[in-house]
C-alpha cells in the first residue's frame, strides 16, 4: 500500500506546489517593466505613478482579495506613509531607504492599533469605521498645519541620493527604478505569503469564518496580522509618493484615493496579486485619456465606469482574462476561481 | 449658550430630514446608498433654480424639491438600483460612490462651482428675542416644520398599515412577500419617499449647510454618522441620533474651531465599536 | 476512566427563551453516543455551546479534564474538540485538497507561517495524504468545492473534521441533506471512525441511532429527558411519549 500512499503525496505536493511556482509570463512580465525603463525614457514620470499605485493596490488586494475585509478608508495608510516618510526627510535624515523603512514601521503601526476596529461588527460597519478612521487622519493632517503644511502641502522634502550614488532627478529616472524595485521586492514577499499555510487560513478566514475557527484558525490574530501588513504595503507606497514626488499633499488622505484604489482592484480583479499591477495600468490610463478629453470633468467618467463595472462589465472583463489565461499552457491556472469578493 | 443649542437642533433637525431616508433604505433594503446626498442636492438646486429663474415663492419650493427628488429617486430605483439589491455591501458602495462622482461632476458642469445662495422671505429672516436668547427665524420655522415630519413619520412608521407592512418587509422581506405585502412596489415607494424627503432637506439647508457640487460627499458621512448610530430599525434612533450630532457640531464648532469634524468622526468610530448596530437600534438577537 | 467530554448544569438563554435548560451528561472515552429529540429540542444549540460557538448562559463543559468555560472554538480545536455542521460549512472557493491540508497545517502549528511553502511540509503532505485515502477523497481532490454534490461535500466536511485529530467528535447530524444513493458511504465513514475517538452523533433517523450508538440521551425543550444503552431508551414511556406527543401536534 505504501506504493499507492507515495504516489498520493506526490500528487498532493505536486497539487500545492501548483500556483506557488513561477510561470514564465511572470518573469517576461518582470522583465518588461524593468525595460520600459529604457523603451519609454520620456514617460518615466508616469510610470512611476503607476509602479506607486499599483502598490497601494497591492496592499488593498492582501485584505480585500485575501482576506475578504471591505474598507472605504485605505487612503489612511497612503497617507500616513506619506508623511512619515516627508516628515522623516525633513527632520532626520534624507536617506529614501531609511525614511522608506520609517514610514513602513510607521503605517504598519497604524495598521496593528486600528485591527481591533476593523474586527467587529458586519461589512457595513467596517465600511464606516474605516472611512471614519481616514475622515480622521485627513482633518487631523488638515488642522496640523505646522508640522504637516495643511492644505498647503507639506514642503522642502528633499531628498538625498538612493544608496548614496543615484539622484533623484527630474526625469524620473531614478524615481521609476526605485519605485519599481520596492515593487518587486515587496510583491514577491507578498506572493510568498499567499502561498504559505498563512495565506491559506486567511483564504478560509473569508470564505468561511464559522469554517476557519471550527479547523482550529485564530481568525482575530490572522486579520489583525494581514491588516497590519496591509498597512505597511500601503504606508511604502506612500513613502514612495512622498520620496518621488518630494512633495506630500492633504489630497494623498482624501476620499478619492479610497475609491480610486477600489476601481483599481475592479478593473484588474482582486485574489491574485497582479489584478493590482494590471488595474493600475488601466486606470492610469483610463485616468490620463479622460484628462485629456475633459480635463475638469473626468471625475464623471470614472465615476461612470464604476457603475458599469459594478453592474455587469466587472465579469465580463474578468471572463475575458480568465478566459486568456486558461489558453496559456502552464497546468492549472487557479488564479481567479471565486476570487470575486 | 441656549441660542447655540437652539441653532444645533435646527442644524440636527435638517439632519434628521435628510437621512430619514437613507436610514429606511438602508433597514429597508439592506442598501448602501452612498448616493443619497445626490438626491438632497438635486432638491437644494431644484430650489434654488425655481427661486432665482422662475420666481417662485420660497414655501412653494420645498414640496417641489420634494416631488422632484421623489421623481428622480423612483427612476434610478428602477433603471439602476434594483439589479443591486442582490450584490455586495462593497458592490453597492461602489456603485453609489460611482454615481456620487457622476452626480457631483454634472452639477459641476450644469450649475458651477460656487455656493448658492438662497433669498429668504422677508419673514423668514432676522432673528428676535425670546427670554433673552436669541431665536433666528429660518431656524425656528426648519425646527417646527421638520419636527411636524419628523412626528408624520413616527406616526406613518408606527400606526399605519403602511407602516406596519414597511416593518414587516425590514423584518424579513421573504416572509412579508409570503404574506401577500408587495415587496418590489413598497421599495420603489420606499425609495422615492426617501428620496424625496433628502430633496427636501436639501432645500431647506441651502441656508444652514450651504449648497454646492461637492455637497453629497461632504454631508455623505453626516448621513452616514446619523444611520449608523441611530440604526435603521426605527425613526426615533436617527432622530435623536441627528439631535446628537447637530448639537455637537455646532458647539464644536463653536468652542474649538480647529477640532472640527474630527469630533464627528471620533465619536462615529467609538460608537460603532461599543455599540456596531447603531446607539439607539432595537437590538437583535 | 476520565469522561472524554462532561457537562455540569450546562444553560442557555436567548431573551425569554430557554433553549438549554440545566443538562449534565457525560460522554466516556471510545464512546458511540447519540443525541437525539424532536425538532426545536435544542440538539445544535447544545452542540454550539459544546464548541464554543456559543457561550453559555450557565453551567461549564470539561473537555478531558480542561475546562472550557471563555475558551473560542478554535482554542477548542487545539484541545482536541472537533466538529461538524448540521449544514455544510466548507470554504467553497478552495479545493478538496486545501481544505484538508488547512485542517492539517493548522494541528501542526504551521498555520501563521508566513514564508513556508505548504507544498515543502513533509508532515503536512504525509497526514493529508492519510486523511484523503482514510475518507476515498482522491477523485475530488483538485476539484474546487463549490462545484461538488452535496453528499460529497458531507464526506469532506467529516474528513475536515477529523483532519483535526479530535479525541472528542461531535457530528451534528452527518446524514442530514444527502441523497439516498450517498448515504451509505458517509454512514460506513462513521462506523468506521477509530475507536480512540469519543463520538457523539446527532440524528434523526432512528435507524442510523439504533445501528450505530451505545448510549443514548434524549432532549425535549432543552432538557434531557433520558440517558441510557439505547434498548432502555427505546422502551422509555417518557421518550414515546415526547416523540408521539411530537407526532400529534408537530
Amino acid at each position: 500500500m505504501s506504493d499507492a500512499n507515495t504516489a498520493l503525496q506526490d500528487r498532493i505536493r505536486t497539487s500545492l506546489s501548483a500556483t506557488r511556482r513561477w510561470h514564465p509570463a511572470e518573469f517576461v512580465f518582470w522583465a518588461l517593466a524593468f525595460a520600459a525603463f529604457f523603451l519609454f525614457p520620456r514617460q518615466l514620470l508616469i510610470l512611476n505613478e503607476i509602479a506607486i499605485i499599483a502598490l497601494f493596490a497591492i496592499s488593498l488586494d492582501l485584505i480585500l482579495g485575501y482576506a475578504g475585509i471591505v474598507s472605504l478608508g485605505h487612503a489612511a495608510f497612503l497617507g500616513a506613509g506619506a508623511y512619515a516618510a516627508g516628515l522623516f526627510a525633513i527632520h532626520v535624515t534624507g536617506d529614501p531607504l531609511l525614511g522608506l523603512a520609517a514610514a513602513i514601521a510607521i503605517s504598519a503601526a497604524l495598521g496593528l492599533v486600528t485591527s481591533p476596529l476593523v474586527l467587529k461588527g458586519n461589512d457595513l460597519t467596517r465600511l464606516m469605521v474605516t472611512l471614519g478612521i481616514a475622515l480622521l487622519l485627513h482633518e487631523l493632517a488638515n488642522s496640523m498645519g505646522r508640522i504637516t503644511g495643511g492644505a498647503d502641502g507639506l514642503q522642502g522634502v528633499v531628498m538625498k541620493p538612493l544608496l548614496g550614488r543615484f539622484e533623484f532627478d527630474l526625469f524620473g529616472k531614478t524615481a521609476y527604478l526605485y519605485s519599481l524595485t520596492v515593487l518587486l521586492v515587496l510583491f514577491v514577499v507578498a506572493r510568498r505569503i499567499v502561498h504559505s499555510p498563512f495565506g491559506l487560513s486567511l483564504k478560509a478566514i473569508r470564505d468561511n469564518r464559522l469554517r476557519a475557527a471550527a479547523s482550529g484558525v485564530p481568525p482575530a490574530r490572522r486579520l489583525a496580522a494581514v491588516y497590519t501588513l496591509a498597512g505597511a504595503y500601503a504606508g511604502a507606497a506612500g513613502a514612495l509618493l512622498a520620496q518621488t514626488t518630494q512633495f506630500v499633499s492633504l489630497d494623498v488622505l482624501a476620499f478619492h484615493r479610497s475609491a480610486d484604489v477600489m476601481l483599481v482592484l475592479i478593473i484588474g480583479g482582486t485574489g491574485y496579486l497582479y489584478g493590482g499591477i494590471i488595474g493600475a495600468i488601466g486606470f492610469k490610463f483610463l485616468q490620463d485619456w479622460l484628462s485629456a478629453l475633459t480635463p475638469q470633468y473626468w471625475q464623471f467618467w470614472i465615476g461612470l465606469v464604476l457603475v458599469v463595472f459594478v453592474l455587469g462589465g466587472r465579469e465580463i472583463i474578468h471572463g475575458g482574462i480568465k478566459g486568456l489565461l486558461r489558453r496559456v499552457p502552464f497546468g492549472r491556472s487557479r488564479t481567479k476561481e471565486g476570487a470575486q469578493p | 449658550m441656549l441660542t447655540l443649542l437652539f441653532d444645533g437642533i435646527a442644524y440636527g433637525m435638517v439632519l434628521f430630514v435628510l437621512a430619514s431616508g437613507l436610514s429606511v433604505t438602508l433597514g429597508l433594503m439592506n442598501f448602501v446608498n452612498l448616493a443619497h446626498g445626490a438626491f438632497a442636492m438635486a432638491g437644494g438646486y431644484a430650489a434654488v433654480i425655481l427661486m432665482q429663474r422662475f420666481g417662485v415663492p420660497f414655501l412653494w419650493t420645498l414640496p417641489m424639491a420634494f416631488v422632484l427628488s421623489a421623481a428622480m429617486g423612483l427612476l434610478l430605483e428602477r433603471l439602476l438600483y434594483r439589479p443591486m439589491y442582490a450584490k455586495s455591501h462593497l458592490d453597492q458602495v461602489l456603485f453609489s460612490i460611482g454615481l456620487v462622482f457622476m452626480a457631483v461632476a454634472a452639477t459641476d458642469y450644469l450649475m458651477g462651482s460656487t455656493q448658492q445662495i438662497i433669498r429668504l422671505p422677508t419673514w423668514l429672516q432676522g432673528r428676535f428675542d425670546v427670554l433673552g436668547v436669541s431665536v433666528g427665524r429660518y431656524r425656528l420655522f426648519v425646527i417646527l416644520l421638520c419636527g411636524l415630519l419628523a412626528l408624520a413619520l413616527q406616526w406613518g412608521f408606527v400606526r399605519t398599515r403602511f407602516g406596519s407592512r414597511l416593518r414587516a418587509a425590514v423584518d424579513d422581506a421573504r416572509v412579508a412577500r409570503g404574506l401577500g405585502i408587495p415587496v418590489n412596489a413598497l421599495f420603489a415607494f420606499t425609495f422615492a419617499m426617501g428620496s424625496g424627503l433628502a430633496g427636501l432637506g436639501g432645500a431647506l439647508g441651502v441656508e444652514l449647510l450651504g449648497l454646492d457640487p461637492t455637497f453629497p460627499l461632504k454631508f455623505m458621512i453626516s448621513f452616514l454618522v446619523v444611520v449608523t448610530v441611530g440604526g435603521t430599525s426605527t425613526i426615533t434612533g436617527p432622530f435623536l441620533a441627528a439631535m446628537l450630532l447637530g448639537i455637537a457640531d455646532v458647539t464644536g464648532k463653536y468652542f474649538v474651531p480647529q477640532i472640527g469634524a474630527f469630533i464627528i468622526y471620533a465619536v462615529m468610530v467609538v460608537v460603532l465599536l461599543i455599540r456596531p448596530e447603531g446607539l439607539f437600534a432595537r437590538s437583535r438577537t | 476512566m476520565t469522561a472524554a467530554l462532561q457537562t455540569f448544569g450546562l444553560s442557555k438563554h436567548f431573551g425569554g427563551i430557554t433553549a438549554t435548560d440545566n443538562v449534565s451528561f457525560t460522554l466516556e472515552t471510545g464512546a458511540r453516543h447519540a443525541l437525539i429529540g424532536p425538532n426545536g429540542a435544542g440538539k445544535t444549540t447544545l452542540v454550539n455551546l459544546l464548541s464554543g460557538v456559543l457561550a453559555p448562559s450557565a453551567g461549564r463543559v470539561v473537555l478531558m479534564g480542561h475546562d472550557l468555560t471563555g475558551l473560542n472554538p478554535e482554542a477548542r480545536v487545539k484541545l482536541g474538540l472537533a466538529r461538524t455542521f448540521q449544514i455544510n460549512q466548507l470554504c467553497a472557493s478552495m479545493t478538496t485538497l486545501e481544505m484538508i491540508a488547512l485542517v492539517v497545517a493548522e494541528r501542526l502549528g504551521l498555520g501563521a507561517r508566513l514564508f513556508q511553502a505548504l507544498d515543502r511540509q513533509d508532515a503536512v503532505i504525509r497526514e493529508t495524504a492519510d486523511i484523503v485515502a482514510r475518507f476515498r477523497l482522491e477523485d475530488i481532490l483538485d476539484e474546487t468545492i463549490a462545484t461538488l454534490p452535496y453528499g460529497k461535500q458531507r464526506q469532506i466536511e467529516i474528513a475536515a473534521a477529523f483532519a483535526a485529530k479530535p479525541r472528542v467528535l461531535l457530528l451534528d447530524e452527518p446524514a442530514a441533506g444527502v441523497p439516498e444513493a450517498e448515504r451509505q458511504e458517509l454512514l460506513n465513514t462513521v462506523a468506521a471512525l477509530p475507536a480512540d475517538v469519543s463520538v457523539l452523533l446527532i440524528e434523526h433517523d432512528m435507524d442510523i441511532v439504533f445501528r450505530f450508538a451505545t448510549r443514548i440521551t434524549v432532549l425535549v425543550n432543552g432538557k434531557v429527558l433520558a440517558d441510557g444503552p439505547p434498548q432502555a431508551v427505546a422502551s422509555d414511556p417518557r421518550v414515546k411519549e415526547a416523540y408521539l406527543g411530537e407526532a400529534i401536534h408537530g
